[in-house]
């Protein structure tokens, strides 16, 4: 697998792309959609080299912990503050997200109550099963690649009537918000990276509509500096040939019809609503929530929560605008001085793959300013 | 957060549980999303669930673009450095 890295590998496609830029008239703007994407342009240099090369990055709203909207967070921490002998369970990132109300790792539980942190969703149902006096709720946030993992945690829960175990979801559907960025015309793009894992659950169907609505580009894409390069290839060369498709440079990994079976367990237990994404709004049918048969595991309707809008970032926080790639971190006013990894202000810089987050980790002229 | 390298599946039981190696670590996963996997088996996994089987041969073939990539950039640079000396000697 060396030659996902290697860097002869990597010359070789850069200038192959270099050919394919020059023949056009302007520098291709292509978006990578996924927040890990984002991570590996900036982690192996690609952003400024193929900036030489003529290709513009900009990212996108692949990031789960950031695009969920502060009043879903905040639900969260009401849960666990407001209700005594109660677990909270989710991802270690979805803690240190500020908002209106403080942040899960800041606001100081009920008595008896505690926020846990775990790596798989499967982990709360162990827990709610060894804690029967307490509810375990756990705050459960991601796209598809994460998705068929709640859905069989919840089945599971429903079979074994754990009845002190329920979900409170922030579900996302990454093809919606790419036609939300493609119809607002905010931003003009010549092509689209979609997301690797995701991919592997959906497979390449849902992404058609961006190359035959729009007539955009799109290639899915690994995550190695050299997959990530091969999909910029291809998207260039089906811009030379007037062809925009869906590739598949991630072969290896992505199946042209996704995992049924990762896709039959999502239809099982949950179904699509309309949902507000952070900086992008309400978005119809982008959005997962349970099925009303397996509403005794909702958190949402166990605890009788309303969760509302959209409106809640924080004053001066411009991770909406990031999330659409209409602004580039370094154009945030925050940035660096009043918005940091140790002490961020907005979700983007808190998430590992958050665009403003891998900005300033992996830009070397930042850590000399300070 | 996706973590595109795969693990290798070294423990897999009949209700589907086991574990599998990522880079050196023993990480207990769940394999219910993929059908007939054995140990020796590489995987994608996300979150404590094994979402995808790796295809070595669709690896391989991915693996030999990449390497005729590098094998071009060499020979370009090979043909301009000729080029190059070959002008010296003219010059």
């Amino acid at each position: 697998m060396k030659e996902l890295r290697d860097k002869r590998v990597i010359r070789g496609l850069l200038s192959e792309i270099e050919k394919r830029t020059r023949e056009l008239p302007s520098s291709p703007r292509i978006m990578e959609v996924c927040g890990t994407h984002t991570m590996t342009v900036h982690r192996y240099g690609l952003k400024n080299m193929l900036e030489k090369v003529g290709v513009e990055m900009v990212s996108g709203p692949g990031c789960p912990v950031c695009i969920t909207p502060n009043e879903i967070h905040e639900a969260a921490i009401e849960l666990v503050t407001e209700n005594e002998n109660f677990i909270l369970t989710t991802f270690g990132d979805m803690t240190r997200v500020p908002t209106r109300k403080s942040s899960l790792q800041k606001a100081v539980p009920a008595a008896g109550s505690m926020v846990k942190i775990v790596y798989s969703p499967r982990e709360s149902l162990e827990i709610a099963g060894s804690n029967p006096e307490k509810q375990v709720v756990f705050f459960g946030v991601g796209f598809e690649a994460t998705i068929p993992g709640i859905a069989l945690t919840l089945r599971e829960a429903f079979e074994k009537s754990l009845a002190n175990f329920s979900i409170l979801s922030a579900l996302w559907i990454i093809p919606p918000p790419l036609r939300a960025i493609v119809e607002a015309k905010e931003i003009a793009l010549d092509g689209f990276l979609y997301p690797g894992h995701v991919s592997a659950i959906i497979g390449e169907k849902p992404y058609q509509f961006i190359a035959e609505e729009y007539g955009i580009p799109g290639a899915i894409t690994g995550f190695e500096p050299s997959d990530i390069l091969l999909g910029i290839f291809s998207i260039l060369n089906q811009i030379k040939d007037g062809n925009a498709t869906v590739s598949n440079e991630y072969s290896r990994v992505v199946r042209a019809s996704g995992n049924p079976k990762a896709l039959a367990v999502m239809e099982e237990m949950l179904e699509t609503k309309d949902s507000y994404w952070r900086g992008l709004g309400l978005i119809p049918q982008s959005g997962l929530k349970i099925k009303k048969e397996y509403s005794a595991h909702d958190a949402e309707i166990r605890f009788n929560l309303s969760i509302k809008g959209g409106s809640g970032d924080l004053p001066g926080c411009r991770c909406g605008e990031v999330l659409q790639g209409l602004i580039s971190p370094p154009q945030c006013p925050l940035f660096v001085e009043k918005c940091n990894p140790d002490s961020p202000y907005g979700p983007c810089m808190v998430s590992f793959e958050g665009a403003c987050f891998v900005y300033y980790k992996y830009n070397p002229t930042i850590k000399n300013e300070l | 957060m996706c973590l595109g390298i795969p693990a290798k599946v070294v423990q897999i039981d009949k209700s589907n549980l086991g574990k599998v190696d990522y880079l050196g670590t023993k990480v207990k996963t769940n394999f219910e999303l993929l059908d007939n996997l054995k140990v020796g088996d590489w995987v994608i996994v996300h979150a404590g669930f094994a979402i995808s089987k790796l295809d070595e041969e669709e690896a391989r073939e991915t693996f030999s673009i990449l390497r005729e990539m590098a094998k071009n950039e060499a020979q370009a640079n090979k043909n301009k450095e000729r080029e190059k000396q070959s002008n010296r000697q003219k010059g």
